[in-house]
């Protein structure tokens, strides 16, 4: 059997209990936790919910979320064999999943 | 506790997309006393191209008598391989060097050394002309400059995650545009006395690409179905030496281009021979070879069984000192030490990657569409480039091309007295609210399937069958949508934004793989193997409109 990551995903919107899906995604070398999420959405469930515009460079900073515990853009931090939690950031108020409102309040519609 | 969003805005002018091009718009429009709306489908200045540039931004200084803008523009003229907009063009070289010099006094923080600005060679320029932010800082440092500007002018409002979806007409004008806010799911009305298209390209359409996500086409799709023409869209300009392998996470893919200005490399293929010559080029070890010719060089290679592992070409920097890519890389030697990569003991692997788009939107050089109200800035805009575009001035475009729109706009909307109402609105608003409950289709795997039709078909070699084909599928694909759009509602509803999106898409790649059917010749970035070499008779641009639902395509001369 090739190598896999499970890539557990805390998801769900405001008002809604928050609900935990997981799925297994197939392993590389190199490969980053954004590569497994768009890899998730484009196989099995295009509505889970991931901000992100520039999607390897790390220049955009949109893609900031909750990896096991800790901090981290999705696009630098390494996906690795077994289990990882991905969850949104506990300290912006929640969107959609592993949405959340990052933007300054003055550029945001209702702020 | 949710507020619910207004669903109704007004500015005098609307610029749509905040990279470079659109935030300078913006900053323009204020400075003439108008009330603006930036709007950004992602957060404001972080998404398109702008913020990726690693490095080069091509600009005729004259300190020192060592250029001047009509130089510029002679090697932007013959990039463009005879299909340049002279006006644009012109415009592009001659208003370039006051914007660097804005940016500068904005504290963007060009190079220097002694005081004098450093400049570097890129290919296809007669002397050093690229002014650059280190290390592979540019297009940050210039994102970043401009934000603190608009950040300071009262007059601008900011609004991320708004995407627009339709341009709003009243008497044939444009009066505003039709959005979804993205993070509420609703439908956003916006009147505005005119409208700046500052979307960027399409790159994000094929499968290998140095585009950020939203860059799609959006506004080729908004000034198409709002009457206005779009001009050269056949010429997707390819970066031959795209990161290919091993795999780096955190950098561009374009992040070799300034170890190449700074020093030469060697670009060998799988059997670690030099190639370059072979296609009527050099490079040895200098980095002289155009774009155009290096994309069909490598993947000529690719093709004739001669590729790297990978499906690229290696590109090598082992004879390179490790004191001399510190200085050229500087923390970037980290950060590829951290990806495991050592430069001095191997090469890397690089192929060529989606990076720019030559065509859009047709402006004269005024930056006006042919309809009234509506304007474009930066990649959007078609024309400048011809054929294919000069390493360098895409930024120089995006500043230049964004302080006219912004100028221009500015200009309209102090003319404009009417005002759309909202009923002017209501058929987009409409439009969004349709459709059905999520289903099992995935418009996601739907993006990727038209990503891989637009690399194999429509990329860097184009033949009738591959175009035919290509634009079965995206025909095929376009016809499937309208049973399954999902209707607006919804928090950050993934999938619509994908629906949306294959919306646009389905149609810009049809305008892509339809020019280039119809242009019966290679000429800078459209490679037909079916019809190799220039064709004097082809020294046309194709204009493409939208006539009663169907796209037409018309040959027109090259304006003088």
């Amino acid at each position: 059997m090739s190598a896999s990551a499970t890539l557990v995903i805390r998801r769900g919107a405001p008002g809604e209990a928050p609900r935990e899906q997981t799925w297994e995604v197939p392993f590389e070398p190199g490969q980053s936790v954004l590569d497994a999420l768009r890899w998730i959405r484009a196989r099995h469930d295009a509505t889970l919910a991931i901000r992100y515009s520039c999607t390897n460079a790390n220049t955009c900073k949109e893609c900031m979320v909750r990896i096991d515990g800790k901090t981290a853009y999705a696009c630098t931090a390494r996906l690795r064999e077994g289990k990882m939690r991905i969850e949104p950031l506990p300290n912006k108020s929640l969107v959609r999943d592993l949405v959340t409102e990052i933007a300054p309040p003055d550029e945001r519609l209702a702020p | 506790m949710k507020t619910t969003p207004p669903q109704h805005l007004a500015a005098d002018v609307l610029v749509i997309g905040s990279g470079g091009a659109g935030m300078y718009a913006a900053i323009e429009a204020a400075r003439r006393g108008r009330s603006v709306i930036l709007a950004d489908r992602s957060l404001i200045g972080r998404g398109g191209a702008t913020v990726m540039a690693q490095m080069t931004v091509a600009v005729a200084l004259e300190e020192g008598g060592l250029d001047r803008p009509e130089h510029h523009y002679a090697d932007t003229l013959a990039a463009g391989r005879g299909l340049c907009d002279q006006a644009i063009a012109r415009l592009l070289c001659e208003e370039g060097p006051a914007r660097i010099r804005e940016m500068d006094a904005w504290g963007v923080g060009w190079a220097r050394e002694n005081g004098a600005y450093k400049r570097a060679f890129a290919p296809g320029h007669d002397r050093p002309r690229c002014v650059y932010v280190d290390f592979l800082n540019t297009g940050p440092a210039v994102s970043k400059t401009l934000r603190a500007q608009l950040n300071r002018i009262p007059a601008i409002r900011r609004v991320g995650d708004l995407l627009v979806t339709a341009l709003a007409l009243g008497d044939g004008e444009c009066v505003g545009a039709g959005a979804l806010h993205l993070s509420s799911g609703q439908p956003v009305s916006i009147a505005a006395g005119a409208t700046v298209l500052a979307t960027g390209g399409l790159t994000r359409m094929y499968r290998r690409n140095s585009a950020s996500a939203n860059m799609m086409g959006d506004g080729y799709a908004l000034a198409l179905g709002a009457g206005a023409e779009l001009i050269d869209m056949e010429f997707v300009q390819f970066f031959p030496i795209g990161h290919l392998a091993p795999r780096l996470v955190g950098m561009d893919p374009i992040m070799w281009d300034p170890f190449r200005y700074k020093l030469g490399g060697r670009l060998l293929n799988g059997r670690r021979e030099e190639f370059i010559h072979r296609y009527g080029s050099r490079d040895e070890g200098r980095y002289v070879v155009t774009r155009d010719v290096a994309t069909y060089a490598i993947v000529k290679e690719v093709a004739a069984g001669r590729g790297s592992p990978h499906g690229g070409a290696y590109l090598s920097f082992e004879h390179c000192s490790e004191a001399e890519l510190r200085v050229a890389g500087g923390p970037v030697i980290d950060r590829l030490a951290a990806n495991g990569i050592d430069l001095t003991r191997q090469a890397i692997e690089v192929a060529p990657i989606a990076h720019y788009h030559m065509g859009g939107v047709r402006v004269d050089a005024r930056m006006a569409t042919r309809v009234p109200g509506l304007y474009a800035a930066g990649e959007a805009v078609g024309g400048a480039n011809g054929a294919n575009r000069l390493s360098g001035n895409a930024i120089t475009e995006a500043l230049v091309f964004g302080r006219v729109a912004g100028e221009s706009a500015a200009g309209h909307a102090r003319r404009t007295v009417a005002r759309a109402d909202a009923a002017v609105f209501s058929r987009e608003k409409g439009r969004l609210m349709e459709g059905r409950a999520p289903s099992d289709f995935n418009p996601a795997a739907m993006v990727e399937q038209l990503q891989t039709t637009m690399q194999d078909d429509v990329g860097p070699f184009r033949t009738r069958a591959g175009l035919e084909r290509a634009l079965g599928q995206l025909r095929a694909l376009r016809a499937a949508l309208p049973s399954l759009k999902p209707a607006a509602g919804k928090a950050y509803d993934a999938a619509l934004a994908d629906w949306l999106d294959l919306d646009t898409m389905t149609r810009v790649g049809e305008c892509v793989a339809a020019a280039a059917l119809a242009r019966t010749e290679s000429r800078g970035a459209h490679q037909r193997e079916d019809f190799p070499g220039m064709d004097p008779q082809w020294s046309l641009n194709q204009a493409i409109a939208l006539e009663r639902g169907a796209l037409q395509i018309e040959p027109r001369a090259v304006p003088a």
